[in-house]
């Protein structure tokens, strides 16, 4: 757990103070990500540099587990947390191996251990130790020295890390997967995470929370859910950027939306019987046949059934689509789209249907979030359910 | 053919007067080393003094040599050594600091300051980052600045036999004084000849230093 409690930092500089980071106090809850975002010059860096004490506090303290951080020795507490910096800075005059190792050495630990550690970290990092421990920073791509970067943070297992714009500098494909590994990563290691960031898809991506900054002061801090469902203010809202419905997609899952309410037939049924249900749930285009087992097998259209006689398993149409109750919403509307349709059943892990999911459904779940007062955003940190 | 008869004739005497030359140079550029690269590193934490000490160490530099040795012969003489080794070393040594202590001072400053951050966010105390980060990466320049300060004092070195001090330089002085220009060839000619040997042994030998990591960057940059 990283605590800030009232963490302040003034800059003398000819032109006078500069308040770079204004009472900051915030809770990264153990295990976590949080990014702190915002615009260029917000005091993001400021903030996060203050905890390992690059950057001094003018007040304000920083609590890690618990522990008051304010009597602790500057090396010991660098050397118990994690730093990732945009310009990676690897040590050129070092081996993959020796950048690796430095903080276990720093900390005494005998040689074996730290080989050993090293090779476990290269594995993670997906880079082969045989190929890369005795290599040189500069014979590495800017993607591989940035995996070593995060490497050598995580080589004493720290059970904090900072990370300031870790992933700026590589290449957009390479970024996307870098950040994948990276959550892969977490999800066994469990470090309490800050994470410094000006783009906001990366926050959504990345965070467990979202800390919005403006000049120096904190001025949201949630789940990205609801960052982008309820921004705080005018400022919070045009940096999410006026696609921000569009992005809540990527967050919210099948399940948060499904409707269990959908009527079907089985094959045995007779067209007359399709029909009679498709209007008893008003349904417009179409109803589902689905098996004993209640796997979809197709579709009986409304047209067919007004004008056609005989038994359902006879005039299947085919099922375009089907989407899973952990499916993400973008994946739902582009299907959508892509076949100009307004619903989908959805299956469950063993491919049962167990509902369906409309269009009215997701813009309704997405829009009663944006009226304004639904949500107290300060008061959040785990998502809501409506 | 005079002159190489000359040479040859002399061999013995030239190879002492040489080592002579090299074992002074060596030493007081040594001494220089040792003095030089600390100071270089201390005035890195005050820009002020660092002006100060920089600013020192070039007006010494256009001390031409001969007045140097001048102003030194009645202060040595208090201690007996107003001529001969003491003060040729001495002179050596003050010149000698200005290439060194400037390229220190330089290299280290230039130290990428993400490796610096890099260095102080691993937990490396000031003494660790010095030695582990900013001094290996540091080395290519502060020997280019000792190379320079000896090729530099091999020429002031042979002015010191003037003051007795011995070296190649004693075939020139006496070349002059006695009209010998096969001794003041020769003299000249060996100067210059250390001169170009030393030097490219010190660039082989400032090769050996670098660290590999930064050789292979300089390769492939
Ligand atoms: N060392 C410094 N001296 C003076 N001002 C600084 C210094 N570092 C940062 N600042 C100022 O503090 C503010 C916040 O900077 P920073 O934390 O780096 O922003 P961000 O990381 O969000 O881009 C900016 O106005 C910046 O100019
Ligand atoms: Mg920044």
């Amino acid at each position: 757990m990283i605590q800030l409690d009232n963490l302040t930092k003034v800059f003398d500089t000819p032109k006078g103070a500069v308040t770079a980071a204004d009472n900051i106090s915030m809770e990264v809850p153990a295990g976590e990500i949080c990014i702190l975002l915002g615009p260029s010059g917000c005091g993001k860096t400021t903030t996060l540099k203050m905890i390992n004490r690059i950057i001094r506090p003018s007040s304000g303290k920083v609590f890690i587990n618990g522990e008051d951080t304010t009597g602790l020795d500057t090396q010991d507490l660098r050397r118990n947390i994690g730093y990732v910096i945009q310009q990676i800075g690897l040590f050129p005059n070092m081996t993959i191996e020796d950048n690796i190792s430095v903080v276990p050495r720093l900390l005494g630990w005998d040689k074996t251990r730290y080989r050993e550690r090293a090779r476990e970290h290269m594995d993670m990092i997906a880079l082969d130790p045989d190929a890369f421990l005795k290599r040189y920073p500069s014979e590495l791509s800017g993607g591989q020295q940035q995996r070593i970067g995060v490497a050598r943070a995580l080589a004493a297992d720290p059970p904090v890390m900072l990370m300031d714009e870790p992933f700026g500098a590589i290449d957009p494909i390479n970024r996307a997967v870098i950040q994948d590994e990276f959550l892969k990563m977490q999800q066994e290691l469990k470090k309490t995470i800050m994470f410094v960031s000006h783009d906001i898809d990366e926050a959504i991506k990345m965070g467990d929370s979202v800390a919005v900054f403006r000049e120096g002061k904190l001025v949201q801090y949630s789940t990205p859910d609801d960052l982008l469902a309820a921004p705080q203010n005018d400022f919070v809202e045009s940096f999410l950027g006026e696609d921000r419905a569009l992005k809540r997609l990527n967050l919210v899952r099948v399940r948060e939306v499904v409707s269990d309410d959908i009527g079907t037939v089985s094959p045995g049924d007779t067209l007359e019987t399709a029909l009679a249900r498709i209007d008893d749930y008003g349904y417009q285009n179409a109803i589902l046949v689905v098996n004993d087992k209640r796997q979809p097998v197709g579709l009986i259209s409304r047209a067919l059934a007004r004008t056609t006689k005989g038994f359902c398993r006879d005039h299947l149409q085919n099922v375009s689509a089907t989407v899973s109750l952990d499916d993400d919403l973008r994946k739902v509307a582009s299907l959508m789209f892509a076949q100009d349709i307004t619903w989908l059943p959805c299956v469950d892990a063993k491919g049962r249907v167990c509902g369906q999911i409309t269009q009215r459904a997701m813009t309704h779940h997405l829009g009663s979030r944006f009226r304004p007062g639904t949500t107290d955003a300060s008061s959040s940190h785990v998502a809501t359910e409506e | 053919m005079e002159l190489i008869q000359y040479a040859l004739d002399n061999l013995d005497l030239l190879g002492a007067r040489m080592l002579e030359h090299i074992a002074l140079v060596g030493v007081a550029v040594g001494i220089a080393t040792l003095t030089g690269v600390p100071i270089g590193i201390a005035i890195t934490k005050n820009e002020k003094l660092a002006k100060g000490v920089l600013y020192a160490a070039s007006i010494i530099v256009t001390i031409p040599s001969i007045a140097l040795f001048g102003i030194m012969i009645p202060v040595l003489s208090l201690i007996g050594q107003g001529i001969g080794y003491l003060p040729a070393v001495i002179a050596v040594l003050l010149y000698s600091q200005l290439p060194i202590i400037r390229n220190t001072y330089t290299a280290i400053n230039n130290v990428d300051p993400a490796l610096r951050e890099a260095a102080r966010g691993v937990g490396m105390s000031q003494n660790q980052r010095l030695r582990m980060v900013e001094i290996p990466l540091a080395v290519p320049v502060i020997m280019a600045g000792v190379r320079t300060a000896v090729v530099l004092n091999i020429g002031v070195m042979a002015i010191a036999a003037y003051i007795g001090a011995g070296g190649l330089g004693t075939f020139i002085s006496r070349g002059i004084s006695q009209s010998d220009p096969r001794q003041l060839i020769a003299g000249a000619i060996a100067v210059s000849l250390l001169a170009i040997i030393v030097d490219f042994a010190l660039l082989a030998l400032q090769k050996r230093l670098t660290p590999l990591g930064m050789e292979r960057a300089a390769e492939t940059a």
